[in-house]
């Protein structure tokens, strides 16, 4: 389109802007890097200098020595966000279902209640949410990481799929009702193959988020070491006497490795469907 | 085919007929999501509210009436930490805002790389909260940290300056991991919106002879408007709530500098184990979300209805 040439100029000026957005993205992620190929005497040098004439990769052998359970962090973070998302996307589906297909009493009452658990974070329901997990005999085991986190992902994740499953086109579920499908049959055998790149992409991104949320619930209802996510067992590195930034850094970087992995591979689907979903109209 | 366009139709009807009428089968299929709501957010949202009546902690509870929020209502310090998380609210969410608002323009430009930039632009958002925050731990470090090191070099500083340690950086150093943590997000739904709008509008106007400016200011905008209304709200609220950030960067200090009223809260219930106390204060967080949104959504209609929204 000629409307959308720009001069020469223009363009410069775009890169620069975008270099400028991504620079500021990314510094963090640079720096961190940075951090953890110097050794320890470059680290703590006043004023800070970025060049170190001994970069290496040691700290990423090292980090589990200091660190024993890093690895188990690690996996029980995956393990955890992993849990959460099934949960959550079995809980998830039939509901998003009725949402989109079904008229019943309540429908928008309902959602609205779904919608207004937005409102609230786990941090201000800590009190009782302790109280409701030690009653439940929870707390220091995984479920205690696990159902908040299932709870407070529902409803974006109702939200997601429901403006998903309606633009699926109804005459098929009409064709397999005139067949004489129940309705259970139609939702497991019509509706969810349609629906595959749609769950992919609210599968994901509840695994993103469950990946995210886990710090505050693992802090508060887990004491117990070898349940601890990535994100609480990283404060290990923080000793008495010095921190090893380098170890924690690289701990950090290959940590949060499963979840940009799995956004890479997915990313295609999971831009075009998150923003799908919410600007719809 | 007429029938089949309507919002409930005919022959989805008739196949309720042989089993579960369609309003209970609806609710069976809520009930598994409606019953972790219950346990996991209503029941202790109703449970805060008993509590903040209550003087409870470690050793038990007695009902106190209205005495924790009177000892609220007195105390100037609480009305200091309200103020301050508006202050941290609206500056956040405003900078968020005009960058996910230049962040989607750039990025909605006709450039080649524009699909990679994308890409690019998630990480911060990708990765958990917390894990981020200990870098920015590390970048703000006073001596060792790029942060400090770079205005020294830049000569803001004449010397090692803990960006932690006082009040109005660590809190500004705060909005700036806020803003970072939430930009990717904004500037995503802006993207998608700016996407969503008709080319044939912008080609009119083109024709006749609108220039860029004039085509963002009066096309992208508008068209645009209903998203970044309902994304502020969101983001408002996520924003008002937000704890790990501060958390993890100074646990609401230095003397209380970056403490923002979840922040207290969760000092309050959790760190001195005064659950009536803190319970208060979550309630108080709760009412004035509630307020702010119900004022907001006001504000939303009047918009709507100004750009033509339904």
């Amino acid at each position: 389109m000629l409307m959308d040439r720009y001069t020469l100029l223009q363009k410069i000026g775009i890169y620069a802007a975008i270099l400028l957005f991504l620079i500021f993205m990314l510094l963090p992620f640079f720096e961190m890097f940075m951090t953890s190929l110097r050794p320890m005497s470059h680290l703590f040098r006043s004023p800070y200098q970025f060049w170190s004439d001994s970069f290496s990769f040691d700290a990423y052998s090292k980090m589990w020595v200091t660190v024993p359970l890093l690895g188990r962090y690690i996996f029980n973070s995956v393990f955890i966000a992993g849990a959460v998302t099934v949960l959550t996307m079995i809980v998830v589906v039939p509901a998003a279902y009725a949402y989109a297909r079904l008229d019943f009493p309540f429908k928008a009452a309902s959602l609205g209640v779904f919608l207004g658990v937005n409102m609230f974070t786990g941090a201000v329901l800590l009190i009782p949410l302790y109280r409701v997990m030690n009653t439940l005999g929870l707390l220091n085991t995984y479920w205690s990481m696990i159902i908040p986190g299932v709870a407070f992902l529902i409803p974006t994740g109702i939200w997601l799929l429901r403006s998903y499953l309606e633009k699926i086109p109804k005459e098929l579920e009409e064709a397999a009702f005139v067949d004489g499908a129940s309705r259970m049959y139609t939702l497991r055998r019509v509706v969810l193959p349609l629906a595959v790149p749609g769950l992919i992409v609210v599968g994901v991104s509840v695994f993103i988020a469950a990946y995210a949320q886990q710090f505050l619930f693992a802090i508060t209802f887990n004491q117990e070491r070898s349940y601890q996510p990535l994100p609480a067992g990283l404060f290990e590195f923080i000793g008495y006497q010095t921190t090893t930034w380098n170890e924690m850094m690289a701990a950090a970087l290959v940590g949060v490795l499963p979840v940009m992995v799995i956004f890479l591979f997915l990313q295609k689907y999971l831009v075009a469907g998150l923003t799908a979903g919410a600007v719809k109209e | 085919m007429t029938d089949v366009v309507g919002s409930k139709s005919p022959v989805i009807a008739k196949a309720g007929r042989r089993g579960l009428s369609e309003g209970w089968f609806a609710w069976a299929l809520i009930a598994p999501a409606m019953l972790f709501i219950g346990v996991i957010v209503a029941w202790p949202l109703a449970e805060t509210i008993r509590l903040s009546f209550t003087d409870a902690n470690m050793g038990g509870e007695n009902f106190v009436g209205l005495a924790n929020y009177e000892k609220l209502l007195h105390s100037s310090k609480f009305y200091e930490i309200i103020g301050r998380t508006f202050f941290w609210m609206f500056l956040s969410v405003g900078l968020k805002l005009i960058l996910g608002l230049i962040g989607a323009t750039l990025l909605n430009a006709a450039v080649p790389g524009r699909a990679l930039f994308r890409v690019l632009i998630m990480p911060p958002w990708v990765i958990p909260i917390a894990i981020g925050c200990i870098g920015w731990l590390w970048l703000y470090n006073g001596h060792f940290g790029i942060v400090a090191g770079m205005m020294q070099r830049m000569g803001i500083i004449d010397g090692p300056f803990e960006i932690l340690a006082y009040k109005n950086s660590a809190f500004y150093a705060a909005i700036v991991t806020d803003v970072w943590v939430g930009t990717p997000m904004v500037s995503l739904f802006f993207l998608a919106a700016m996407q969503g709008v008709s080319r044939d509008l912008y080609e009119a106007a083109w024709v006749d002879g609108a220039g860029r400016w004039y085509r963002f200011r009066r096309i992208t905008i508008p068209q645009i408007m209903p998203v970044i209304v309902s994304m502020a709200l969101l983001s408002a609220i996520w924003t008002f709530n937000s704890f790990e950030i501060i958390w993890i960067l100074t646990q609401g200090g230095p003397r209380g500098g970056t403490t923002t009223m979840i922040v207290d809260t969760y000092k309050t219930a959790i760190g001195n184990y005064k659950f009536g106390e803190g319970a208060a204060r979550a309630v108080v967080i709760v009412v004035l979300l509630a307020v702010f949104s119900l004022i907001y959504l006001q504000i939303l209609n009047r918009v709507n209805r100004k750009y033509g929204v339904k």
